[in-house]
């Protein structure tokens, strides 16, 4: 029997603006755009259907603008989808999307550990590294300081963070240290979903490596389900398993990594692999 | 000067060309209508149209408007600031009752049925049929840690306090312990966090499942919210860093000699040295007389 999928995505849509019943069908790869041309809302994505296993890593990739990050930023609960529905396994049989706030809290702070391209938006830049770390801790009903403090250790550690810099502010930290205190923060309560989105962006090359082989790390010593966006192909191919190609708002393609990258099916895909340097 | 004395010597003792209590019967429904609404949800702020009083805002704008709303003529009114009777703040907002009502005022903390209080609760134990007014100066316990009344407001309906557990947490990593003197935040019918007004530590725990109705009005934020009598309220703490009341251990009050009451420092100018009184006045004389 085949474990089940920690996370299903069923015809997710998000799109921005008045909305005519138009739409999705006068948009897409195959109209080269995103804009409706009769009512001009964006569609952000529209159709999105996958799911991840437990200790998989599924790659987003796409140009800026293709929707990735809409994925993950609805799933995370930071913005309302349009449609759709997703399913984690660890939660029951509902429809995430259609919680109330209140229990949306709860699935993020139990459930979900997200990490944005910018470490000032999942992070307190003023709030120690600590206590960045004890803010999700405190969300999930943690009222011993001792015991946060020493998984707030544990993970700092594992994210390679100098313990005496345990009580700094990362407004202090490099880019790099940043990222990495982020992620040390979104492991707090052991997700079952981990959201990463362009974690590598912006860095350089050799904190890059560190980040990347973080990951794997994670991925060795947990058995939670990671969705990596990135637009770098390199990433991909190094941490993924499977692969979906995002464009304009719709997966073009989905496959193993490999695959995708040997013998690409799309246009678009082809045209992906061929322009990396 | 004319003016007044006409108006003056109602049989009831009220000034007279006023109505009862100085506000309409219109303002008084209201309050008193978002008083019960304030006691069916313990803890939670609710909205009201604050009026503008004979008093400046901060002087105790919201407190006076609770009081004047729900005294009868069969009251007996006592006001206390920073735990005494006598202080300019206590004395006028006595005196603006009493010629609005002509109620009997006192400094008796058992004879009172309503007691309008700054900063302190009394020493002494209060009854069922007594009702506790406080001025509040900021209603919202997040205000420190959350700018944004949107933003406070959701926190509130969905019960996410996090922010202030970090708020603590970060208080203990920086300075070894939780470092609140007043306004401690407490979880009231393990529901809405509220600001207890700036009571000290001290009178925290005296609101725990106490028979007392608390009524809590802040005039300038328009904000009314209550504990009702024997409902629970915890203050926030953690499982390892407990919440603390201030400690006077090994200080006694110079006038009564009492050590189990909230003391005040006074520091004298001359010499440097510390003495300490009572803060409740009224219960340090009752100590002083053999009464307590």
């Amino acid at each position: 029997m085949t474990p089940a999928p920690a996370l299903e995505v069923d015809n997710l849509t998000k799109i921005y603006g008045s909305r005519c019943q138009d739409c999705i069908e006068n948009t897409g790869p195959d109209h080269g755009s995103n804009v409706c041309p009769v009512c001009g809302s964006v569609v952000a994505c529209a159709d999105i259907t996958f799911d991840v296993m437990p200790g998989e890593i599924l790659g987003i990739v796409g140009e800026s603008g293709s929707g990735k990050s809409t994925i993950v930023r609805c799933l995370h609960f930071d913005m309302e989808p349009t449609g759709g529905a997703a399913y984690l396994h660890c939660s029951g049989d509902e429809n995430i999307f259609l919680l109330n706030s209140q229990r949306k809290r709860a699935v993020r702070n139990q459930h979900l550990g997200m990490v944005y391209q910018n470490p000032r938006m999942g992070l307190r830049l003023d709030v120690s590294s600590g206590g960045n770390i004890a803010e999700k801790l405190l969300a999930a009903g943690w009222r011993n300081v001792g015991n946060i403090r020493d998984r707030g250790r544990e993970l700092l550690k594992r994210t390679e963070i100098p313990l005496e810099r345990m009580d700094e502010a990362p407004r202090n930290f490099s880019g790099g240290m940043q990222q990495r205190v982020q992620i040390a923060k979104a492991l707090a309560n052991d997700p079952d979903v981990l959201l990463l989105d362009e974690l590598t962006t912006g860095l350089d090359v050799s904190v890059q490596a560190r980040i990347l082989d973080l990951i794997k790390e994670i991925r060795r010593s947990t058995d939670a389900a990671m969705i990596l966006i990135t637009h770098d192909l390199g990433v991909i191919k190094l941490l993924s398993e499977r692969t979906i190609v995002l464009k304009d708002g719709r997966i073009v393609e989905m496959g193993l990594t490999d695959q995708i990258l040997e013998d690409p099916q799309h246009e678009y895909t082809q045209l992906l692999v061929n322009s990396v340097l | 000067m004319t003016e007044l004395s006409a108006l003056a010597g109602t049989d009831s003792g009220a000034l007279k060309g006023y109505n009862f209590a100085f506000l309409d019967e219109f303002t008084k429904r209201e309050i008193r209508r978002k008083i019960l609404k304030a006691v069916a949800i313990p803890g939670y702020q609710v909205p009201f149209g604050s009026r503008e009083m004979p008093l400046a805002k901060g002087w105790g704008t919201g407190g006076i408007q609770i009081t004047l709303s729900i005294i009868g003529r069969s009251d007996v009114l006592k006001v206390i600031d920073q735990g005494s009777d006598e202080s300019v703040n206590a004395v006028n907002i006595r005196n603006l009752v009493s010629r609005m009502t002509g109620v009997e005022t006192t400094s008796d903390t058992g004879s009172a049925t309503i007691i309008q209080t700054r900063h302190r609760i009394p020493e002494e134990a209060l009854t069922e049929d007594q009702i506790m007014v406080f001025q509040v100066p900021f209603p919202e316990p997040l205000r420190t840690i959350e700018p944004s009344e949107q933003v406070t407001r959701r926190m509130h309906a969905e019960q996410d306090y996090s922010s202030m557990w970090l708020h603590l947490y970060e208080d203990i990593v920086k300075h070894g312990k939780i470092t609140i003197g007043a306004r401690y935040p407490c979880l009231v019918n393990g529901r809405h966090l509220m600001d207890p007004s700036p009571i000290p530590r001290w009178d925290v725990p005296r609101l725990h499942r106490s028979p007392v109705l608390h009524l809590f009005c802040a005039g300038r934020e328009k904000r009314i919210y209550a504990v009702p009598p024997h409902t629970p309220v915890e203050p926030l703490e953690f499982e390892d860093y407990k919440f603390e009341t201030e400690d006077f251990s090994g200080k006694v009050c110079e006038r009564c000699g009492s050590s189990d009451t909230f003391l005040d420092e006074i520091i004298d100018d001359a010499t440097g040295d510390s003495r300490y009184l009572c803060s409740d006045t009224s219960f340090c004389e009752k100590r002083q007389r053999g009464c307590a």
